[in-house]
Formats: C-alpha cells, sequence, structure tokens
C-alpha cells in the first residue's frame, strides 16, 4: 500500500457541551494524491466542514489522524491554507496588506523584503486583483474579496489548498467565473485541493473525485465517485459528456434518492 | 424618409464621444456651476434653518414666560444684558477665581483630560484582560456591573477622605466615571472577535504580540472607541457636579459661585459653554475614532 500525500485516518469528532456529546464525524478515512483535487459533498449539518477544519487543525479529533505529506496534523499550519466561505479578509487592511500579512509569516526569513513584496503581487496577478491593491474589502465586491482570499491562501505555498464553500456566497456569475479561475490556477500550480461545497455541478466540473458524505450526526463517507474527465475542462464542452453526466448523477441519487435531506429522512 | 435619417444618426453620435466632449463642457460647465452652487445652498439652507428656527421660536417662547418677573430664571435679554462682559469677554483673568469662562472651562478640561487619560490606558487594559481571560471575567465582571450604576458624585465623599484633597478628589471622580464604559465595551469587542479572524491568525500561527497588534487591536478598536466616546461624555457630567463641591477654579465651581451671588444670567451663560464643550469632546473622540481606525468604526 502506498502512503498518499494527504491521509485522513478513521477521523472521528465528538463536540461535548455540557453533558451532552454529539458525534460528528466517525471513522471517516480518506486519501488523497498530491495534485488532486477532491471535493466533499453532501446535505448541509453532516460535517463536512468539520472534516476540512480537521484537516486544517482548526478542529481536534476525538479519534484517528490527519497525516500530511508524512507528518501528523495537529495546529493550524500555513501548510494547509484556508479559503474560508466568507472570505474573512481582515477590515482594516488594504487587499494588499491582507495577502502580505500572510506573505511577511511565512516567509519571513526566506524572502528579502523586495521578494516578499513581488510575491505578494504575483499571487494578487493569479486572481487578477492587482488593481485593486489599495483597496480596502469593505469596498470591493464579494467575488473580489473571495479572490483576494484565495490569493492570500495561494500565497503561503500550502502542501494542501483547503476551500470551504469558497463560492456559496457569490452570484452564479460571479461563481462560474471563479469556478474557471481556480480550475486554471489548479492546472498552472498542480495544487492538492480539498474543497467543501454543496454545488454538485461545482462539484463535476472542478474534481478528480467527489467524496459523498451521509447525514449526520456521526457522519460518513457514504461514496467516492470519480470523475473521469480529462484536463483542462471547459464547462462550455463536458456539460453533454458522458463523465461529467455520470459523475454529476451518481452523486444526485446519492444525496436526494439514498440519503434525503435530513429533514426528509426523519 | 424621415424615420430612418434619425436612426443613423444616432449610430454615429454614440461611438466618437471625444469629439462631442471637446465642444460642449465648457459652456454647460458655466451654467452647471451656478445650479451647483444653488443646490449647495438650498442643501446648507435645509441643514441651518430648522434648528434656528426653533432656536428662536425657543428663545421667544422663554423670553415671553420670563419677562417682566424679578427674580427666578433671567429672560434671554436680561441674561444678554447683565452678563454681556462674560459672553463677550472669555479671556480676561483678575486672578484669583475671577476668570473668564474660557479659564474655567479650560482647567475643567485639563482635569477631565487627565483623569480620563488615565481611564482610557487602564480601562482598555482592564478590558482586553477581561475579554481574553474566562476567569478574569467570571471574577471581576459581576464587580464591575455593580460598580458602574454608583453615580459619580456618590464615589466624591469616599474619594475626598481617601485623598483628603480637592484635586486628587476630583481627578479620581472623573477615572471612575469615565472607566467603566471604556472596559465594558473593550471587553464586548475582544469576546465578540469574529472567529474568522481568529482562524486566520491561527492558520498564520501569529505570535500572541502579533496576534494582539495586528487582529485584536484593530479588530477592537471601533468598541473601543465606543467605550472612550461614553467615557468622555460621562466624565464631562462628572467634573462639573464634583467642581461644585471641591471649589477652586473650573466650570463647575463657576456655576454654584454665581449662584451663591444671585448671579442667575452667569450660569446660563456657563451652561451654553458646558454644552457646547462637551459636544467638542464627543465629537473630537468620534473622529479620533474615525481616524484611527480608518473609516471602520462606526
Amino acid at each position: 500500500m502506498t502512503k498518499a500525500y494527504l491521509s485522513i485516518e478513521a477521523v472521528g469528532v465528538s463536540f461535548t457541551r455540557g453533558a451532552v456529546t454529539t458525534e460528528v464525524l466517525r471513522e471517516v478515512s480518506l486519501k488523497v494524491d498530491e495534485g488532486e483535487f477532491v471535493s466533499i459533498i453532501g446535505h448541509s449539518g453532516c460535517g463536512k466542514s468539520t472534516l476540512l477544519n480537521v484537516v486544517a487543525g482548526l478542529v481536534p479529533v476525538t479519534t484517528g489522524a490527519v497525516i500530511l505529506d508524512r507528518e501528523a496534523v495537529e495546529a493550524p499550519g500555513p501548510d494547509r491554507a484556508v479559503v474560508f466561505q466568507n472570505h474573512s479578509l481582515l477590515p482594516w487592511l488594504s487587499v494588499y496588506e491582507n495577502v502580505a500579512l500572510a506573505v511577511d509569516k511565512v516567509f519571513a526569513g526566506r524572502k528579502s523584503r523586495a521578494e516578499r513584496r513581488d510575491w505578494v503581487m504575483h499571487n494578487l496577478a493569479l486572481v487578477q486583483m492587482t488593481h485593486a491593491k489599495a483597496q480596502r474589502p469593505s469596498e470591493i465586491s464579494g467575488g473580489m474579496k473571495q479572490r483576494v482570499g484565495i490569493a492570500r491562501a495561494l500565497a503561503m505555498q500550502p502542501k494542501v489548498l483547503l476551500l470551504d464553500e469558497p463560492f456559496g456566497a457569490l452570484d452564479a456569475l460571479t461563481r462560474a467565473q471563479l469556478q474557471d479561475r481556480v480550475m486554471e490556477i489548479h492546472a498552472q500550480l498542480g495544487n492538492t485541493v480539498l474543497m467543501v461545497t454543496h454545488d454538485v455541478d461545482e462539484a463535476a466540473l472542478l474534481s478528480d473525485r467527489i467524496v459523498m458524505m451521509t447525514n449526520g450526526p456521526a457522519a460518513r463517507i457514504g461514496q467516492v465517485q470519480p470523475v473521469g474527465l480529462s484536463r483542462p475542462r471547459h464547462r462550455l464542452e463536458i456539460d453533454r459528456e458522458a463523465a461529467f453526466l455520470d459523475a454529476r448523477h451518481q452523486v444526485i441519487a446519492f444525496l436526494h434518492a439514498r440519503h434525503g435531506a435530513p429533514r426528509e429522512a426523519a | 424618409m424621415s424615420v430612418p435619417a434619425p436612426k443613423f444618426d444616432l449610430d454615429l453620435q454614440v461611438p466618437p464621444p471625444p469629439d462631442l466632449a471637446m465642444v460642449h463642457p465648457l459652456p454647460r460647465k458655466a451654467g452647471e456651476g451656478r445650479r451647483r452652487l444653488v443646490q449647495a445652498l438650498v442643501r446648507m439652507a435645509g441643514a441651518v434653518v430648522p434648528p434656528v428656527v426653533v432656536l428662536a421660536l425657543l428663545l421667544g417662547l422663554w423670553q415671553l414666560l420670563t419677562m417682566g418677573q424679578t427674580g427666578g430664571l433671567p429672560a434671554p435679554t436680561t441674561v444678554w444684558l447683565e452678563s454681556k462682559d462674560l459672553i463677550l469677554h472669555p479671556f480676561f483673568d483678575h486672578g484669583g477665581v475671577d476668570k473668564g469662562l474660557f479659564w474655567h472651562v479650560l482647567t475643567s478640561l485639563s482635569r477631565v483630560g487627565a483623569g480620563f487619560g488615565l481611564a482610557a490606558v487602564v480601562g482598555v487594559g482592564l478590558g482586553v484582560l477581561v475579554g481574553v481571560n474566562l476567569w478574569a471575567h467570571r471574577g471581576l465582571d459581576p464587580i464591575f456591573q455593580v460598580l458602574r450604576t454608583v453615580p459619580p458624585l456618590a464615589w466624591l465623599p469616599i474619594s475626598l477622605a481617601t485623598f483628603r484633597e480637592a484635586q486628587p478628589s476630583a481627578l479620581f471622580v472623573i477615572f471612575i466615571t469615565a472607566i467603566w464604559p471604556i472596559v465594558i465595551n473593550t471587553a464586548a469587542g475582544v469576546r465578540n472577535l469574529p472567529s474568522d479572524y481568529v482562524n486566520v491568525a491561527r492558520v498564520l500561527r501569529l505570535s500572541p504580540v502579533e496576534y494582539f497588534l495586528r487582529i485584536l487591536l484593530p479588530a477592537t478598536t471601533p468598541h473601543v472607541f465606543t467605550g472612550l466616546r461614553i467615557g468622555i461624555g460621562m466624565s464631562w457630567l462628572a467634573i462639573v457636579a464634583s467642581e461644585m463641591l471641591l471649589g477652586g477654579v473650573g466650570v463647575g465651581f463657576f456655576i454654584w459661585d454665581q449662584y451663591n451671588s444671585s448671579r442667575i444670567s452667569d450660569i446660563v451663560v456657563a451652561l451654553l459653554w458646558v454644552g457646547i464643550t462637551g459636544y467638542a469632546l464627543d465629537r473630537l473622540v468620534a473622529l479620533a475614532g474615525r481616524l484611527i481606525s480608518r473609516g471602520s468604526a462606526s
């Protein structure tokens, strides 16, 4: 058995509040190869974000372990950069300063001041945000904020990029643009990406594999669907291809037929 | 035939805007400038006229109610006649407590500055402690909640008994009055720090010092300044009241002194000074907050 780049091994997470213990995840195991793009999909409240936060180190595991590049994950760190759903840019810093905060921290001592500045600009250029570098988050649109969030995460040169419903709060057109941008960046840099989403089309378009989670509490991985599409992918070309339609169908069948929304099941 | 002609005109007019823009702006600008000036004047009048009218009505009502009576509240005209010197010469200084109102207000302000400055430093420090540390919160918050309801003047006797001198007692009353809103707002700001910011700091592995300076402090600045604004207002309330009892120079004592010499008109003038100064203090702290938090403060 080959060792995977990112290995989630029998992870269980329980939260205890007072006398009540809630089991969120049970025995979740997943192996992700270097450069792979994996989506996690499931109904609201199934614990998919919790799983992402476990990999990020923001939520401690109750049982099991997460191993990234042969090292156990115990705390958050810049090698697992997160793009949060609500961008989480610091409102008192400009676009440039938000990215520079990460770059200065991660590359302090490894890059000179000029190199760090170039690196910030390089990453802003990747998401086409150099024009707004002096603006504050409150002065730019939601899609632009999310692009800056992606630039900040990419600038940390993470071993794995964690996307937590990154386009959930955006309108459909902006979302499509950003998805294309993420695909281009992934093709260019070959990042390992773990993305949480509730959008079936998004998962099928972007991912190499789609991980489907059962409903919580005590959510597990129900099924893993490979997306047999070659890259680069173009949204207009793939949406009639059998591999895309098949992956999409499998996910919808899983989410709706076999594991309906929690309320329907109850 | 007449139908397609304007259509063509339209098509031709849209693409080359530079030529049109070159010809038209000058004459248009002149007319526009005058119209804008008029608009600005109308807008200014909209802001200035209502308060002026209401003020005139209130003064008129006051004049009507107090005219002709002797003693009691003086009419506005009486105030003007009796206190003209005080109104027109705020900077005179005949030594002792016989000074223009400017000097009284300045003395009061310096006391507020010292007491409030100390309250700001200690209050923000305590607020951060209470906000960050759960045990400090559990231990101190109930005490703060009780002490903050004590009226400023209630602190004065105990303060006099402790310090045995007027000046430190007045400062202490300012300090103890202003500190609670600062502590409570700062603590609330720290406790309600969005978890996103904390997560960013954790992913970046910021050190505690970096976290404090780069995340906590800027994120709580708007809350801190809310506390500072309430605090400066309360300390201005407290200084006037405490000076009435402490004596010496200061606008509070001035009011008390004029009451004892039955110069009610002078009190009316002093009240105006107190009100305008308090308003200015509030705006000053609000402005500082806006500048420091670079627009993100409310």
